[in-house]
């Protein structure tokens, strides 16, 4: 696939995000960069005094953080698979077609 | 964005699955068809339901100084409708809430609701209106990914506020609280969703375009106009 336009734009985006990042860095002095729905929770905590959740955690939880990221790793290895392959799969019938 | 397991009360909880579950079963009759009467078109389900795996699995820092992800529920709306898009986001849900601790099964009838049906919603409207209006394909695209996200969290912020109104300034004073986390978070993940899509569709139209003609998702002429061959 040749670099046309679309990945242009793309990279000028990604960029963007990039660059946004830096400055979250800059005006966000020792911020680990933890989970929003984290912060959420602290919301929750103030609003309600304290708030204890009626049921805890049903699933499997990752003992760590390197548990934690192997999975959400695996999950994102998952998915690009399928996506490589199927786009392979129609290029490749593209040509033989 | 997932709320987690056990933090919404009664009777919120129970509210979001009377929602959810009609919609999901309306998904899976659809995909049941989809499966039955278009073998053919696996592939792309596939690949939608891998995007959202993938995009949903990517933690990304933002500005605000916390970390989110996106949804990638776009492209799976724009191709196949918010229905089925639902069934998909169970899928993912099901797999964080089960083995990363992220979300829960209380919660799922809520998480569903923002991530797999409102969300993919705007998506679907969004993208139908703009291509009846005649602005470019990949523009529409992109309008309708951004805002599927967008929308999840805010969403996300609406349920947390319905269910803990702060005390002195009722449920607006929540909401502006969540939202102040949540959708400012999500702002520039959702733009880089957005673009991300609109290059995702690119390559669909270059190796499969035929698919999503066949799925009315895009008329041929659009696609000879995006080729660049005079129909």
């Amino acid at each position: 696939m040749k670099i046309g336009k679309g990945e242009i734009i793309f990279a000028v985006i990604a960029l963007f995000f990039v660059a946004s990042f830096f400055y979250g860095m800059a005006v966000n002095p020792g911020s680990e960069f933890g989970g929003a729905d984290g912060a959420a929770e602290g919301v929750i905590t103030d609003v309600t005094g304290g708030y204890e959740p009626w049921v805890g955690n049903m699933g499997f939880e990752p003992p760590g953080g390197e548990t934690e990221s192997l999975l959400f790793a695996l999950q994102a290895a998952i998915g690009a698979v399928v996506i490589g392959y199927f786009f392979g799969y129609y290029k490749g019938k593209g040509r033989s077609d | 964005m997932h709320i987690f397991e056990g933090f919404l009360p009664s009777p919120w909880w129970q509210l979001w699955f009377v929602f959810s579950i009609p919609v999901i079963m309306f998904g899976m009759y659809r995909l049941n068809k989809l499966v039955s009467e278009r073998r053919d078109l696996l592939p792309l389900l596939a690949v939608a339901g891998a995007f959202i795996f993938v995009l949903s699995s990517l933690k990304l820092p933002s500005v605000t100084g916390s970390s989110s992800h996106p949804t990638g529920t776009g492209m799976a709306a724009i191709m196949f409708g918010p229905a089925v898009t639902a069934v998909l986001g169970v899928i993912v849900l099901l797999y964080q809430a089960l083995f990363l601790a992220h979300g829960g099964l209380t919660t799922l009838g809520a998480n569903v609701a923002s991530m797999g049906i409102i969300g993919p919603l705007a998506a679907y409207l969004i993208y139908k209106a703009g291509m009846k209006a005649n602005i470019n394909f990949y523009v529409v695209v992109f309008f309708a990914a951004t805002f599927a996200d967008w929308i999840t969290y805010v969403v996300t912020s609406t349920q947390l506020a319905l269910a803990f109104p702060s005390q002195a300034g009722g449920f607006v004073g929540s909401l502006q609280a969540f939202l102040a986390i949540f959708a400012t978070t999500q702002v520039p993940l959702a733009i880089m969703e957005g673009a991300l899509t609109a290059l995702i569709f690119k390559y669909i139209i270059q190796v499969k375009s035929d698919a999503l003609v066949e799925l009315k998702v895009i008329s041929q002429e659009t696609v000879n106009k995006i080729k660049g061959v005079s129909a």
